[in-house]
């Protein structure tokens, strides 16, 4: 994991929700308020922005200035947890080392334990947790395993729709779907939706490499 | 879409700037990080009360900055949160010491961002969080009651204490009572629509209500045909009062709050129809609110609000305050 790797890896994600933008911003109307998409892009755009400024910065400092900027700069739930997502990463230990396969998988695993805590959610709630949660324990499972890593990533494709998929029949407990009751079965949790397409595009991104 | 709109990303910073100089007598406006002020540094010993949520509302909570109110508020885009270096920058210009009492609405996201922004705050807070909505469930597994129209009277009645010296502990035991002595229930008959969104947040029949709404157009308990106002208020009422229960001749505020797009004539109606019913069911009003203070938008709708008053409540409603959307006293 590099600097450059984090911005290419933006960029592919920018492409990718605005390609889906339309479907995520409708389920959140079914089930939340609509604001979710505009948040993820919003963040997005903040990101990419930031390349100027941290191209040249050692990973650790990147990180935070992605940190910050995505938890002022985004607001709403996802403002709060994807900047403990990379608060999380910025703090992860020899970051100055070379990044490889499994310490990148550690610092995704802290990033995702980090919003867990932060969020209060667990799986089975019909929140972004139900992709991300499973994600990271088989992240930890390839990289204890030394598994094959583009067999690896590939299962973790299958995961995160799997998990996004089984969110719609799912109550929600947390967010604003939880005031529905039973009115927010039959829908996907647009959270779970976008994480799954994150996901989606890094694992498939790294495999190609 | 028709509004009053430049570029749907400059909608926020425009809107803040024109509340900044139209009520440049009471407070300023700060841009990054956004958060409107009191004008007057808030006085030495006295608790600083700042709240926040999604911009949408107006005017919560903006329009509660002033003397007896908040001393600061920090308004997020659009229905959503504000950011946790919000409420950072806007406690560190408020604090005169006495410290912070953070009021914070039941939504997962403004949770998540108030407790941050607390954590990065190095002087002394507390937080309360309020969550008076009848329409939802409370339940301890779950994100629970939403936080809405009584979050306004929770700024008035804990602003007056804390102007007369209430300590964080006695500001934040208050507005933990008055939350539990509030319900709010509230109806819509359109949706609203987000400017970045650009279409209505959800779809509603010409001769449908959306009972049970939230403040963000959020669907509430049930969609139901249209019924006569005497109707429709009994139902609000009677959730409300099998979840407060109040004792027989129990003194109550009446607040009948519009959604944005209800004119006043029917704000009063529905308040005319309220005062009966609850004479017939043994309910004394003793104080009223009516008028647009948490709206969604252009929403047409109301909610209603019913809070059981002691002489401490009664007290700090009736202590003069002066923000730009309440104000008597002086």
């Amino acid at each position: 994991m590099s600097v450059n790797f984090l911005i290419s890896q933006a960029k592919n994600i920018q492409k990718v929700i605005d390609e889906n933008a339309p479907e995520i911003e409708t389920l959140d109307q079914n089930i939340g308020d609509g604001d979710h998409i505009f948040n993820i892009q919003r963040g997005l755009k903040l990101v990419i922005e930031l390349e100027g400024t941290i191209k040249d910065l050692p990973l650790p400092k990147a990180l935070n200035t992605i940190a910050m900027k995505v938890l002022s700069g985004i607001g709403g739930s996802s403002g709060a947890l994807f900047g403990t997502f990379f608060i999380s990463m910025a703090k992860s230990p020899d970051l100055d080392k070379d990044v490889d396969f499994n310490k990148a998988c550690e610092m995704i695993i802290g990033g995702v334990k980090a919003m867990k805590e932060r969020g209060k959610a667990d799986v089975g709630e019909k929140t972004m947790m139900d992709v991300l949660i499973p994600v990271s324990e088989k992240l930890n499972e390839i990289k204890n395993n030394n598994s094959d890593m583009k067999q690896g990533l590939n299962e973790v494709i299958k995961i995160a729709e799997d998990r996004m998929l089984s969110t719609k029949d799912m109550l929600a407990t947390k967010g604003r779907a939880s005031f529905l009751g039973e009115r927010a079965k039959g829908h996907i949790d647009p959270g779970a939706r976008s994480s799954q397409l994150i996901i989606d595009t890094i694992c498939k991104s790294v495999i190609n490499q | 879409m028709k509004k009053f709109i430049n570029k749907p990303d400059d909608f926020l910073n425009e809107s803040l700037s024109g509340f900044g100089k139209a009520h440049s007598d009471i407070i300023k406006v700060s841009l990054d990080p956004s958060f409107v002020s009191r004008k007057n540094k808030t006085k030495e010993g006295k608790v600083s009360l700042i709240s926040g949520g999604g911009s949408g509302h107006e005017p919560m909570h903006g329009g509660f900055v002033g003397h007896g109110m908040l001393d600061a508020a920090c308004p997020g885009f659009v229905f959503s949160a504000p950011a946790p270096d919000q409420m950072q920058a806007a406690a560190e210009h408020v604090d005169s010491g006495a410290g912070v009492l953070f009021i914070v609405k039941n939504y997962s996201g403004d949770i998540m961002n108030f407790q941050m922004g607390a954590e990065m705050y190095s002087g002394k807070n507390a937080s309360i969080v309020t969550n008076d909505d009848v329409a939802v469930e409370d339940s301890t597994f779950t994100t629970g009651r939403r936080g809405v129209a009584a979050t306004v009277l929770v700024e008035k009645i804990v602003g007056s204490l804390a102007e007369n010296g209430g300590s964080l502990d006695e500001c934040k035991t208050l507005g933990e009572k008055v939350n539990k002595n509030a319900g709010t229930m509230g109806v819509a008959f359109t949706s609203c629509t987000v400017p970045a969104a650009g279409k209505p947040t959800f779809d509603i029949g010409d001769d449908e209500m959306e009972f049970g709404v939230g403040i963000h157009g959020e669907p509430g308990r049930k969609r139901e045909k249209i019924q006569p106002s005497k109707t429709i208020v009994g139902n609000i009422l009677d959730a409300i009062l099998d979840n407060l229960k109040p004792q027989k001749n129990e003194k109550t505020l009446l607040f009948v709050n519009g959604m944005g797009g209800t004119p006043l004539t029917e704000l009063y109606l529905v308040y005319d129809d309220a005062c009966q019913i609850l004479q017939s069911k043994g309910v004394e009003v003793t104080r009223s609110l009516v008028g647009n203070y948490c709206t969604s938008l252009e929403m047409q709708g109301s909610s209603i609000t019913i809070l059981k008053c002691d002489e401490e409540i009664l007290k700090n409603w009736d202590a003069p305050v002066h923000t730009a959307a309440m104000r008597w006293g002086m």
